[in-house]
């Protein structure tokens, strides 16, 4: 139902996302990590119609087989919330601060379905019921000040949902609650896409948090797909080497931090830091921070290789005729 | 939450209903009739008839004062509602739009700017013709600009917030999103804006009258009043200097009021000075 096709969204000479090949296919959950400004934002903002209005799009976007790659403000309208919707990082700034939240939930029906107020006040109280909001009635006429962050993020959700979307893109959803709520919201989630049969890409940079919520993976970095597929396959036995790195720089919450002769030892990272958009080398995005470089990695752009087990890498130690 | 207020808005808030109350009452009750000529009593010195004595044309003062606090109140409510929705509805849609619309809206509005309110208002009223009505539109078109760029400015500001992208993402238009979410958020910016802007008003309608642009004879003003007692100033000048304290409390009042919101609604400013 949606379909990403060498997709490319720049800024002038800067590359923020660099031709990204995607099928999103009803039900699928697909997890979507990297580091801050590996370009997982702009994808979920594109897939929205919401990339910034001096970046520039290339290649293909399709939604329900309409090319939607330069679609108008107007056709994207039509789209959002009732085909793909939308949930944000911070539950504390998404909810307009002046209106009470059952208005918010209740604006996209009366909008887009033109619901009367009774017939949209009865569906945002069953949504918000879905999605776990004890005593609902009351919560509609609530401030957002008045909600807890995780009880905001839940309201976000009744809100995506107010249309019955079959996508909901979750830019990194649990990022501002603590530990427990996040877990929380994480199982909400996926539950709501099995019992809905919705779609759902969650964005994140936990790495369990995808193992737990999704079934393919994508990993990011600096605007490429580096790595995809099944999410169990690729976290078990990662193909690409900046995969093997971001698994490799988990803290472990088991093991210690000393080693069997009790000297402390440091959490293994990937050295250096992810270059601004501009100073990223034209190649491979990782050259110059990867362990197992070649000569040629920095100039050319390593192809999607399949490499076994469900898993697509974009490394040119995996392509087969690499000279 | 228990905080101070700012001695400036608790002054305005004293100063604007004095004034105010006053304009209400005389809508009911004046001691005299403000038009009422009595050349007999002509410069009358206050008494418990005349609490502030009589003009040229023996007309009680108090009364003539009253009367022209809600001639005044009057025209600056209806200038700057007028002016101020336009202005609003400008800004917002200028902001909305935004790319080459918003850059042309804010040229014109520099454009207004440049314009000497109180020249434009005399060429208005040598067009068409000197009258309260002309008087109000003028005020009401100075005040555009003012409202148009005090509006687009925090409309900019609250576009770039997470809850707008996420009713964009809802799938609501720039309209519904200007009014259910923009609005209401930078409706103090805007309030504060329409007191002051009220204080300007108070004053551009005095100076109006003063000219003769404005009310028209019998109708009572301030500003009317100071051109009339101009003449007589050695003979009765007490005549000149009531209706200069009134014009004097409805200004300050005003803008200390819109000056003390302003501190109130936005507190990194009053925490500067």
């Amino acid at each position: 139902m949606l379909e990403l096709h060498n997709y490319s969204v720049s800024f002038g000479p800067v590359a923020a996302l660099r031709g990204t090949t995607l099928t999103i296919k009803p039900g699928d959950r697909l997890g979507v990590v990297g580091e801050s400004g590996s370009g997982k934002t702009m994808l979920a903002l594109s897939l929205m119609g919401m990339a910034p209005d001096n970046a520039h799009l290339d290649g293909l976007l399709r939604v329900d087989g309409q090319d939607m790659t330069h679609a108008t403000e107007k056709q994207w309208q039509q789209i959002r919330a009732r085909r793909v919707a939308m949930i944000f990082q911070e539950p504390m700034a998404a909810l307009n601060p002046l209106r009470r939240v059952g208005d918010t939930v209740m604006e996209p029906m009366r909008v887009h379905e033109g619901l009367s107020h009774d017939q949209a006040r009865a569906r945002a109280l069953a949504l918000f019921e879905e999605v776990g909001i004890p005593d609902p009635t009351a919560r509609l006429r609530q401030f957002p000040h008045q909600l807890s962050g995780g009880q905001r993020q839940r309201v976000l959700i009744a809100l995506a949902l107010a249309c019955n979307p079959s996508l909901l893109i979750a830019d990194e959803p649990t990022t501002a609650l603590d530990a427990n709520v996040a877990l929380r919201i994480t199982d909400l989630l996926v539950r709501l896409s099995v019992e809905r049969g919705m779609a759902l890409v969650f964005i994140t940079h936990d790495l369990a948090a995808v193992a737990r919520a999704t079934e393919d993976i994508v990993v990011m970095y600096g605007g490429d797909m580096v790595e995809h597929g099944t999410t169990t396959h690729v976290l078990a036995a990662p193909a690409h080497p900046y995969t093997k790195g971001l698994l490799a720089a988990r803290p472990d919450a088991v093991g210690s931090t000393r080693d069997a002769n009790g000297k402390r030892h440091r959490l293994p990272t990937i050295p250096g830091t992810v270059p601004p958009l501009m100073a990223l080398p034209l190649g491979c995005r990782f050259a110059g921070r990867c362990p197992v470089e070649v000569s040629h990695c920095a100039t050319r752009k390593p192809a999607v290789t399949h490499t076994g087990l469900g898993r697509h890498s974009a490394c040119h130690l995996h392509e087969g005729d690499a000279p | 939450m228990t905080r101070r207020l700012p001695a400036n808005f608790i002054i305005g808030a004293v100063l604007v209903t004095l004034v105010v109350g006053v304009a209400a009452l005389s809508v009911v009750w004046t001691p005299h009739d403000p038009t009422a000529l009595n050349i007999r009593d002509k410069f009358a010195d206050p008494s418990s008839t005349h609490w502030l004595g009589t003009d040229q044309l023996g007309r009680d003062v108090v009364s003539q004062l009253m009367a022209a606090a809600r001639n005044s109140m009057t025209v600056a409510l209806v200038a700057v509602l007028l002016g101020g929705s336009i202005g609003v509805a400008l800004g917002l849609f200028a902001s909305a739009v935004g790319g080459w619309v918003e850059d042309g809206v804010m040229r014109l509005a520099d454009l207004g700017f440049a314009f000497p309110a109180l020249l434009f208002a005399i060429m208005l009223a040598a067009v068409f013709g000197p009258s309260l009505s002309n008087a109000v539109l003028a005020i009401a078109f100075i005040n555009i600009p003012v409202f148009a760029r005090v509006t687009r400015g925090s409309a900019n500001q609250v576009w770039t917030l997470d809850y707008v992208a996420a009713s964009r993402a809802a799938g609501m238009n720039k309209f519904v999103i200007s009014r259910d979410h923009i609005l209401p958020n930078i409706a103090a910016a805007i309030i504060v804006q329409a007191t002051i802007e009220f204080a300007v008003a108070i004053l551009a309608e005095a100076a109006l009258s003063y000219l003769g642009l404005g009310a028209q004879p019998p109708a009572s003003s301030w500003g009317r009043m100071l051109s009339e007692a101009q003449t007589l100033m050695y003979l009765a000048p007490h005549l000149a200097i009531y209706p200069g304290l009134c014009i004097i409390t409805a200004v300050l009042g005003f803008g200390l009021l819109g000056d003390g919101l302003r501190d109130i609604t936005d507190p990194r400013l009053s925490r500067q000075r």
